[in-house]
């Protein structure tokens, strides 16, 4: 297009050096998503870099205490850790599931109609702030535990881990709906064509067809899960705790990030380091999360047709 | 399929029965989950709707839960998404032209591709200490509306560029050949007849991520929004705070009185996010009908 363009407009500089403008504006404003990740990446590391100079980096990604604020301080950050596992491990454990059960169900047994009205709630599952889940851990589903396991603490990780998983739920069913729409229908007739049951078309060829999307969708989810903020500090706690009882009080990552920004710390401080060398770890273990996702969806697709 | 074909059919009544079973499992999941959101729906419905009046909406918050209100949170969400709007919506919307009209084959147009594709993927929470570090300290823009709402913009940005992107795309090729036979330049071309096509769909994108905006709760409380303010912003530059941010507060409270104002407040973010949604359902509907390539 650039040549025939030049040539059509060669009479006329100002407009050839209007359009060039103009392009190189619009490049400038698509520079700016460039320039925040960036941005992202300076500013932890540069954080970060002042923070491990007053804390080892191995005691820091191995130490089994944290304890940031109290003499005398420790900054293990395994507790945070274990603390954003456990409630990824427990909404992944009903999310995943679930997810590819509604996508199937959706996309292989229900009538449109029943279509025309799932899509819709899903999206509206999707939209809900994730603070609103939050309150429905915290005054709902925790008091309903309480009543089951009496030994379950006000803040849990089992509370926050159900609405997390409720939460991500939307995400996997419709990213999985689209992986399986994508796989062509003459596969499917084959297997009926052969005598499968639809069971057996699911297990034998819809799935493995669109495995690659199923597990693309999986580790976005997951890592949707260990970035997650309100939903978790409102209901799984402020203590970090390293244990793999759901039903205690424990912190994650996030909630600690947030714990420290509620109170006043005076910026420069170790404390204030902290949220940084905290925030770093969340970024880097999510981007690698996402883009091994994005791998796995354009590298390791099927492609049929 | 008959009985006297033994051998072929052996099994078939037990695979039948797996069948049946899987698809009553797949059914049942899907309706229970969808049982699961009506029932928390309900149960904040209920909790909050008699705290729900209209001195709720005029009030400003207060340590008397019976008194607390939501006007502060009101007045600095819709300072928020003004300010977002204006700054992201130019942004976002040349950032997809320049990605789909111009930069579409070079390396470069691909590395912004990839890179908006990670952006995506980042959890909000690290967006705020971006903005913490760069808006509230470096800029010295302090707690202001104006630094949330870059960041909110920095945050939201990602979601419009793709959005508006699907809808430059959706333009057929032929419109664009249509003016460059004309004589149109590229610009002319973008400008008079490609974006006016695709405006309804960037406008259907650009709500649903407002509405996304609205309740972001995570990156405000880093860069300091307060939980308690008692007037109204009157300029980019005051402090605020915002309807999630107020939520928060409220439910993190040990009182059960706050956690029904908690609840009010979570109806009047749920209507606003419902009224967001159908106005975007509206628009692309329409204009459906509208345009028929």
């Amino acid at each position: 297009m650039g040549m025939t363009e030049r040539s059509i407009i060669a009479g006329s500089k100002r407009v050839y050096l209007k359009e060039k403008a103009i392009a190189g504006f619009l490049l400038l404003c698509a520079m700016v998503s460039v320039v925040t990740t960036a941005g992202i990446v300076i500013v932890l590391l540069y954080e970060s870099v002042g923070f491990f100079k007053e804390v080892s980096i191995i005691k820091f990604l191995f130490g089994t205490r944290w304890e940031p604020l109290l003499e005398p301080r420790s900054f293990g950050v395994l507790p945070l850790l274990s603390g954003t596992l456990m409630i990824v491990v427990g909404s992944a454990l009903i999310a995943l599931p679930i997810g590819v059960l509604t996508a199937v169900y959706l996309s292989q047994y229900a009538e449109d109609r029943t279509r025309t009205i799932l899509k819709p709630v899903l999206e509206i599952l999707a939209g809900i702030p994730t603070v609103v889940y939050g309150y429905f851990a915290l005054t709902f589903i925790s008091p309903l535990l309480r009543q089951v396991f009496p030994s379950t603490h006000v803040f849990n990780a089992l509370s926050a881990s159900i609405v997390v998983g409720i939460m991500i739920l939307p995400m996997v069913a419709s990213l999985c709906d689209d992986a399986i729409r994508a796989v062509p229908n003459t596969l499917k007739q084959g297997g009926y064509a052969l005598g499968a049951t639809p069971f057996e078309v699911i297990t034998q060829v819809i799935i493995p067809g669109a495995f690659s999307g199923i597990m693309a969708s999986f580790i976005l989810a997951v890592s949707r899960a260990f970035g997650e903020t309100m939903a978790v500090t409102l209901a799984a706690g402020a203590t970090p705790n390293l244990t793999i009882n759901p039903l205690e009080s424990i912190q994650t990552m996030t909630a600690y990030i947030v714990q420290v920004s509620l109170g006043d710390t005076p910026a420069g401080g170790t404390e204030y380091q902290t949220i940084f060398a905290v925030g770093a770890l969340l970024f880097f273990v999510t981007l690698l999360m996402n883009i091994i996702a994005n791998r796995v969806m354009h590298h390791f697709r099927e492609v049929y047709e | 399929m008959t009985g006297d074909n033994s051998g072929f059919s052996s099994g078939l009544k037990r695979r039948r029965k797996i069948e049946n079973i899987f698809r009553i499992i797949s059914l049942t999941i899907t309706w229970v989950s969808v049982i699961i959101l009506l029932v928390l729906l309900t149960h904040v419905t209920l909790q909050g709707f008699q705290r729900l009046n209209l001195g709720f909406l005029q009030n400003f918050p207060s340590r008397f839960p019976d008194k607390a209100g939501l006007k502060s949170a009101l007045y600095g969400s819709i300072w928020l998404i003004s300010l977002i709007f204006l700054i992201s919506v130019p942004l976002g919307t040349a950032s997809a032209i320049y990605l789909e009209e111009y930069g579409k084959k070079g390396i470069l147009g691909k590395f912004i591709e990839i890179n908006i594709a990670n952006l995506a993927g980042v959890p909000s929470i690290v967006y705020g200490i971006l903005g913490l570090a760069i808006f509230v300290r470096f800029m010295g823009l302090g707690r202001s509306v104006l630094a949330g709402s870059l960041t909110m913009s920095l945050l939201i940005l990602p979601v419009i560029i793709m959005a508006a992107r699907e809808a430059l795309r959706a333009v057929p090729q032929s419109v664009r050949h249509g003016a460059y036979a004309l004589g149109a330049t590229r610009w002319q071309t973008i400008i008079h007849h490609v974006l006016p096509a695709s405006t309804p769909g960037i406008l259907t994108g650009v709500i649903l991520a407002m509405s996304r905006a609205i309740g972001e709760t995570a990156p405000l409380i880093m860069i300091g929004a307060l939980t308690y303010v008692a007037f109204i912003p009157e300029g980019p530059m005051d402090s605020f705070t915002a309807l999630p941010i107020q939520i928060f507060n409220w439910a993190s409270r040990p009182q059960a009185e706050f956690q029904t104002v908690a609840a009010a407040g979570i109806i009047v973010l749920l209507g606003v996010l419902l009224l967001m949604n159908a106005a975007a359902v509206i628009i692309r509907n329409y204009f459906q009908r509208k345009y028929k390539w």
